[in-house]
């Protein structure tokens, strides 16, 4: 059971290794330490997984103490930390088998690997801690970690742009969960999961609940966070699918799980991570209808299904979003993997006007892509079908409006993924010759992983499976977090999954006749007019988001610069020097040189000195 | 013999040549005068110490004054020696031109 | 009889040490500075100091003073040539000078009650006693004192030196 404990060591043994030899090291060698590791975890946290039979908790060393406030350094392992362990390291491993192929050619290929064992370190801290100081000093080291890779290439200032919007969300969700934070010890007295779980003194329940989705919205991508995570996918393609789709974006979640008897007594939170989760689900997913970048589509889905995932949670039905967290990495992964191996054989072209009938060329990526967009989808027997179908369930309910709006979300998802599918692998070749020329399959380190992650996109549904298809809900029992029981007959249950999957076909026939048999290709955004072209430019929110606080802030600081920084600190600052040039020159004539002067000085101080010792 | 003339006329008369000493630093220009003046005012100093050690019947106060004496020699000889490097350099040995102190 | 002849001593003194100072030719300083030196040795008599007397002849006036007049003659600073100086300047020095004899006379007043507190037997200059004060009390003073004279004696040849010679 203390194996648990080691988990986190594999990567940041990793890290060090290679980014302290980051030049010395020979690609290959940094490739295999980077895997090694995550292997290594991976195959500690499988043993951990099936030894651990309750949550434990491991206590390392004092971390903090300080007046009353102690913080130990520990862990705790529990099924939900276990479940987010193995995926991590799990997904996490594939993925980096997946970059020895992808960044093969790339310079910084050293620095790569070790940005993301680092990342995985940070990204296990923060669901092994058993505090909230821990989980927080993961939750900044995997936003360092996500910065770091978006600004991968930092050469291009675009990038880097992009790295720092990231940051600066993130900062903006961390601000109010380290209030959340600071509120949870100063009601509590305690950062230690178990003794605010256990407490039963009286504390702004929903408030602190509220501060820490803001951390959440801010992680997870959230409204009104959630411009960063298309703007991330400026970094590496396998960051992409690490981090931006499978792991750290599903923080926020793990988070409001983690703190699901908080969160059970705040309604009103509840309420709120359901808004904003079923508004972002819409939004993201209308937005994404429209994109042409290939991975701006799957950003757009990652934000999409985030947010009908928080839908699942502000439902109380934790199991069925960290069901979906589940599913989810699994097939956005293979997905971002997939869109990675076409952006690798055409050379680096990620626009889907210039792609179409891949299918002959790269024919293992076409049928991994295939099951990847069947799992989002949510067609039987695959991963997303389930998953998805648990969280309409827990909407349908609650509130028949809730169930009806996800339910469309899965259709704009099932639409826009089928989009982006038929555009890339079928139609006309419209890639450039120059990329055609050397257009060929990805090899084996690509092929892999995608191929396993297949094979986890379609039997990952059966972690879950609900009672009405005679499943036992496993991961239910496993969990074992108390929720609102269920209480829909199993009728109107199956009947639900009835017309979900006939109408998700439906979406998907839309676009085959839109994109196949038609043969449709979609306009560039500055062609489009009316609502098409508001929801192309991402209805202006990026625009919005420049107009009421990035101009108002920059007009602010022009401010503060002009008149604070100028008037008042330079003014300071230059008066004092100019003050210094002025009494010196003044002074100056005290220390002219003049040995003349100088003695007539001393003998004048002499005089007074001695006139005053005198006793008159 | 000694005490019939009294201590207040050495006090006036080392005052006065001490004075005289410092006028003469803080008026003329050439070094070496000013070196002379600054010998006078040593010696000024040397007669009250003089006077004071006969009048108070302690020889420490004549130690003293040979100990001075032999100061000022080594002074002399090192402040001349100044003056001719000086005088080597700046082909005048007036104060005022150096005014190059401040540096 | 004393006291006649200290203020004939007195007057001699002052008169060239104003004489010392007031004179345009460096030559003429040397020598008024001279007569000042043996008038003060006179006064060292009057205080029955005939050792200090001696030896204050013998280094001011016999070496000190033929050093001044040797470097005056090197340097052929013989001639009157220091331009005027302001009399704004010579007003003040002359008030700075005699301020600064008034409160040097000021703190040294209460002196004399002191003195006359005593009675001095006036035996105390002689050589004899001077001879054991500084080789008993004074030893190691007197001994530095030559090493005083030794490092004054480097010192002055390394100035003097020629520069060429050094390269």
């Amino acid at each position: 059971m203390v194996a648990a404990a080691f988990i986190p060591l594999f990567p940041l043994l990793g890290f060090l290794l290679i980014s302290l030899n980051v030049n010395k090291l020979q690609k290959h060698v940094a490739a295999t330490v980077a895997c090694g590791a995550m292997l290594a975890a991976f195959l500690v946290g499988v043993y951990a997984f099936f030894t651990t039979a309750d949550a434990v908790q491991i206590d390392l060393f004092t971390w903090i103490k300080a007046g009353n406030f102690t913080s130990t350094f520990g862990f705790l392992i529990d099924p939900l930390s276990l479940i987010f362990i193995l995926v991590i390291t799990g997904v996490g491993f594939l993925i980096h088998v997946y970059s020895i192929g992808y960044m093969h050619d790339d310079d910084g290929q050293n620095r790569f690997f070790s940005y993301l064992n680092l990342f995985v370190f940070f990204m296990l801290l923060l669901v092994m801690g058993s505090n909230y100081l821990i989980m927080f000093v993961g939750w900044e080291g995997v936003g360092l970690c996500s910065y770091l890779l978006i600004g991968f290439w930092f050469k291009n200032q675009e990038y880097n742009s992009a790295a720092n919007k990231a940051f600066i969300m993130n900062r903006i969700g961390d601000l109010g969960m380290l209030v959340g934070i600071v509120l949870i010890f100063i009601y509590y007295g305690s950062v230690e999961y178990k003794d605010v779980f256990n407490s039963d003194a009286s504390a702004p329940i929903t408030l602190i609940t509220l501060l820490l989705f803001i951390g959440a919205m801010g992680k997870s991508a959230q409204i009104p966070l959630y411009t960063w995570l298309p703007d991330a996918m400026a970094g590496p393609t396998p960051v992409s699918a690490l981090i931006h789709a499978a792991t750290m974006v599903t923080a926020g979640i793990y988070m409001v799980v983690r703190n699901n008897v908080l969160y059970s007594m705040a309604p009103i939170s509840m309420e709120v991570v359901m808004i904003v989760g079923i508004a972002t689900a819409l939004l993201a997913a209308v937005i994404a209808m429209k994109q042409n970048d290939i991975k701006k589509v799957l950003a757009y889905s990652t934000v999409s299904q985030l947010g009908l995932i928080f839908v699942a949670l502000g439902l109380g039905a934790f199991t069925a979003g960290i069901f979906h967290v589940v599913t989810h990495a699994f097939f956005k992964a293979l997905l971002f993997l997939g869109a990675g191996s076409v952006i690798h054989a055409l050379g680096g072209e990620q626009d889907l006007t210039k792609m179409g009938g891949l299918r002959k060329y790269l024919p293992v990526t076409y049928m991994t892509f295939l099951i990847g967009c069947l799992a989002i989808s949510g067609i039987p027997p695959f991963a997303g079908f389930f998953s998805k179908d648990e969280i309409l369930a827990a909407a349908f309910e609650h509130n028949v409006i809730f169930w009806a709006l996800a339910l469309f979300t899965s259709l704009l998802t099932a639409f826009y993924m089928f989009r982006l599918f038929f555009l890339a692998f079928f139609g006309n070749e419209r890639a450039g010759e120059h990329a055609m020329s050397h257009i060929h399959e990805s090899p084996k380190t690509i092929t892999i992983p995608l191929i396993t992650l297949a094979v986890l996109s379609v039997i990952g549904g059966f972690l879950n499976v609900p009672e009405v298809l005679g499943g036992h809900h496993a991961m239910a029992n496993f969990l074992g977090i108390q929720e609102h029981e269920a209480g829909a007959h199993h009728s109107i249950e199956l009947i639900m999954m009835i017309i979900t999957v006939v109408l998700i076909l439906g979406s998907i026939f839309i676009a085959y006749t839109a994109y196949v048999k038609k043969n449709d290709v979609p306009a560039n955004a500055s062609d489009l007019t009316g609502a098409q072209r508001v929801v192309a430019n991402k209805f202006y929110i990026d625009e919005l988001y420049d107009a009421i606080v990035v101009k108002p802030l920059y007009a602010l600081s022009k401010f503060i610069y002009k008149f604070i920084e100028q008037l008042g600190i330079d003014g300071i600052v230059n008066g004092l020097g100019k003050g210094v040039v002025y009494g010196s020159r003044g002074l100056r004539f005290f220390q002219d040189g003049s040995i003349g002067y100088y003695l007539f000085v001393m003998v004048v101080g002499i005089i007074l000195i001695l006139g005053y010792t005198i006793n008159w | 013999m000694i005490n019939s003339v009294p201590i207040d006329y050495y006090l006036w008369l080392s005052s006065i040549l001490f004075g005289i000493g410092v006028v003469g630093v803080l008026y003329r220009r050439n070094g070496i005068i000013i070196f002379m003046c600054i010998e006078l005012m040593l010696n000024a100093v040397n007669l009250l110490l003089v006077a004071f050690s006969a009048y108070l019947d302690d020889p420490a106060g004549q130690v003293f004054v040979f100990f001075i004496m032999a100061v000022a020699a080594a002074e002399v000889a090192v402040g001349l020696a100044i003056l001719v490097v000086m005088y080597r350099g700046i082909r005048t040995i007036d104060i005022n031109v150096l005014n190059r102190l401040k540096w | 009889m004393t006291l006649n002849f200290f203020y004939f001593l007195s007057f001699l003194a002052i008169l060239a040490a104003v004489m010392v100072v007031v004179s345009r030719n460096p030559v003429h300083s040397v020598l008024y500075l001279i007569i000042t030196f043996f008038c003060i040795a006179g006064h060292y008599v009057l205080l029955n100091a005939q050792f200090l007397a001696v030896v204050h002849i013998i280094v001011y006036a016999g070496a000190i003073m033929v050093l001044f007049l040797y470097v005056i003659m090197l340097l052929n600073l013989n001639k009157e040539s220091e331009p005027h100086k302001s009399t704004l300047l010579k007003i003040m020095a002359t008030v700075c000078g005699g301020l600064l004899m008034i409160v040097v006379i000021g703190s040294l007043k209460g002196t004399e009650q002191m003195v006359e507190a005593h009675t001095a037997t006036g035996d105390i200059s002689l050589v004899k006693n001077l001879g054991k004060v500084m080789f008993s009390d004074f030893l190691i003073p007197f001994e530095v004192t030559s090493v005083l004279l030794l490092a004054a004696m480097v010192g002055a040849v390394m100035l003097g030196k020629s520069e060429h010679n050094n390269s």
